[in-house]
């Protein structure tokens, strides 16, 4: 054994060499650039009255201003209608996205001819470009000759011009984009329920009602559970869709957080304000992705 | 093996109603798309009639204006003169009244992004694959707050760290470049291989490895002749996920870019300004937008349930 040991580090990089240049570059690189300088940098903005299109003169722009961006975040009445906004859209959508997702994977659930081709093609809508199908919608949305309206028989219904109904239209695309992913995951919960389980259930002449409760439900949770927190997350963050589709219009309607954030930073170029307003926006997000990741090592676990 | 359930009659005859169902829903799923597609061949005349038509003759005027500049033919004889040396596909613009003037900038636009999410895709699966070795294989200190940072990075908003790295681009002369893009592209992804390909190598016994180096092997010819070989589906599956991730990126690009490296996501929607809306022209460009997203998610359809979840649920 020892022999080997002395041949090993003869010939070659040690273990320790290739663990560091596997590793390093990765790290170094996605840490400095992704990590370090834009939080850095974007901290000390935010304590700064700057604005990146304006020329630099020093004391003047940037110009040191302590907390006053924040404050300026915080105090802003339309900033809270934004996040109570943004949070009504996460609801509906995420609400929408796990009962429609549930339901189809609780269908589909079932063995049958050509499963595979019909759960690929209900999964395409999750893989395309959210701008994308942003822009398929707004055709489908169109009051005059838009094809859900002589569908649906609703005649010129207004849905993107409507202030009524402009952010629930956004939420119905959203639905229909990511209610799949809800659906992938249920059913790799659903199909990896052993089968004796309803088998004993169905001796003791148990209802569906108490076999969903007590064997589905349990077992398929922990996977919901995952696509929830994920789908809250990216929900909380939308914006392709809805920039595409509205704009944040009519008027502030669809003002989401993520386009009220891109429209101070570069349309207003407020920049050390738009820094601070970055700054909250991502500490409410490590929080929910710490849960995520958090949850997703546990399954791995399982 | 049949359940109890669908032995009975009463329960074939649901087990049908089921399967009805489930393609009624499919078809829901498949409309817009369906739409979208059609609407790219339709007459320019037909996208917008009332009510929605149905059937048509498919053209592809749309697409010949997707790729083209026009402009407007001013009297008849010019239009006669035209017509007699026009090719097939300038005719069918001139039924419109229009000619040809030049190349339109979305074959350049779509060029764009072919080459962002390729290299990017490539550079990112490479160094990710590294690292997922090093981590799998070797014991690395604070392994696990090191994962959670190398993920937590793919999480964040784009619109929140694109505020200083636009300012750190404009200095150095990366904004609207392809490599900036490139960049961007690859630091997204690189923390998805990471996580993806970690879970592929775990499942390649370490044995295999050490079994060769006793052979003779240096770790790293270990590495490249035993584990890369056995971790190829892996690696192509996570390059694919990649590639439409880097295909479909929105808002960085949007920021990032303005013309000379702009990719397809923010230009089409930028059409909706110009003028009036050639709606046909508009779905012609997301259809053939659509073409790589659709051929690759059959391809990937076992691996997308890993994908999706950072590689943790593995089936």
């Amino acid at each position: 054994m020892s022999d080997t040991n002395v041949v090993l580090k003869k010939r070659g990089l040690s273990d320790l060499a290739i663990k560091r240049l596997f590793i390093l570059p990765t790290l170094v690189l996605l840490i400095s650039i992704f990590v370090v300088f834009p939080l850095f940098w974007s901290l000390g903005m935010s304590f700064m009255d700057y604005s990146a299109v304006r020329p630099q003169v020093k004391g003047v722009n940037p110009k040191w201003i302590g907390n006053q961006n924040y404050k300026d975040v915080l105090l802003d009445p339309h900033i809270w209608k934004y996040f109570s906004l943004t949070l009504r859209f996460v609801i509906m959508a995420v609400a929408g996205e796990f009962l429609i997702g549930f339901g189809v994977a609780l269908l589909l659930n079932r063995d049958f001819k050509a499963k595979g081709l019909i759960t690929t093609l209900i999964l395409l809508p999750m893989m395309m470009s959210m701008a994308v199908v942003g822009f398929f919608w707004k055709l489908l949305y169109n009051p005059g000759w838009g094809i859900i309206n002589y569908i649906l028989g609703l005649g010129e219904f207004v849905w993107l011009a409507n202030p009524k109904m402009t952010l629930i239209s956004i939420t119905i695309t959203d639905i229909w984009m990511w209610s799949p992913f809800t659906m992938l995951l249920a059913l790799a919960g659903l199909s990896a329920i052993p089968k004796h389980l309803y088998e004993a259930a169905e001796i003791d002449r148990a209802s569906w009602w108490f076999k969903f409760r007590r064997i589905t439900l349990p077992l398929v949770s922990p996977l919901l559970l995952i696509a929830l927190i994920f789908r809250t997350m990216e929900a909380f963050k939308m914006f392709d869709i809805a920039y595409v589709m509205t704009g944040g219009g009519p008027g502030t309607t669809t003002e989401l957080i993520a386009i009220n954030l891109y429209r101070l930073a570069f349309a207003q170029w407020n920049t050390g304000k738009a820094s601070a307003f970055g700054y909250i926006v991502l500490i409410m997000i490590i929080a929910i992705s710490n849960i995520y990741i958090k949850y997703l090592n546990k399954v791995k676990e399982m | 093996m049949p359940t109890v359930s669908q032995t009975s009659r009463r329960g074939r005859v649901a087990h049908w109603i089921i399967i009805i169902i489930v393609l009624v829903i499919m078809l829901i799923y498949l409309i817009p798309i369906y739409w979208v597609v059609t609407t790219s061949f339709k007459p320019f005349k037909a996208v917008t009639a009332i009510p929605p038509k149905v059937l048509f003759r498919p053209e592809i005027t749309s697409y010949v204006k997707l790729f083209t500049k026009r402009s407007i033919v001013r009297s008849e004889e010019e239009l006669v003169e035209k017509r007699a040396s026009a090719k097939w596909y300038e005719r069918r613009v001139l039924q419109q009244g229009q000619t040809i003037t030049g190349m339109s900038p979305f074959p350049n636009r779509l060029f764009n992004s072919f080459i962002s999410a390729i290299v990017s895709t490539i550079a990112a699966v490479a160094l990710g694959t590294f690292t997922a070795y090093g981590f799998s294989r070797f014991k690395v200190k604070g392994e696990g707050d090191l994962l959670f940072l190398i993920l937590s990075t793919r999480m964040l908003p784009p619109v929140v760290v694109t505020i200083p790295l636009f300012l750190m681009y404009r200095f150095l002369g990366l904004t609207d470049t392809r490599f900036g893009l490139i960049l961007l592209y690859t630091l997204m992804n690189v923390s998805f291989v990471t996580w993806v390909m970690k879970g592929f190598i775990d499942e390649i016994p370490k044995e295999y490895e050490e079994a060769a180096m006793v052979d003779g092997y240096t770790r790293f010819e270990a590495f490249r002749k035993i584990v890369l070989p056995q971790a190829v589906t892996g690696i192509a599956a996570t390059s694919v996920f990649c590639f439409i991730f880097a295909w479909n990126e929105y808002a960085f690009a949007l920021i990032m870019t303005t013309r000379r490296a702009q990719t397809a996501p923010p230009f089409i929607p930028s059409q909706f300004g110009v003028g009036v809306v050639d709606w046909g022209m508009i779905a012609a460009g997301a259809s053939i937008f659509l073409i790589p997203v659709a051929v690759f998610t059959f391809l990937l359809r076992k691996h997308l349930l890993r994908g999706v979840t950072f590689g943790a649920i593995r089936k």
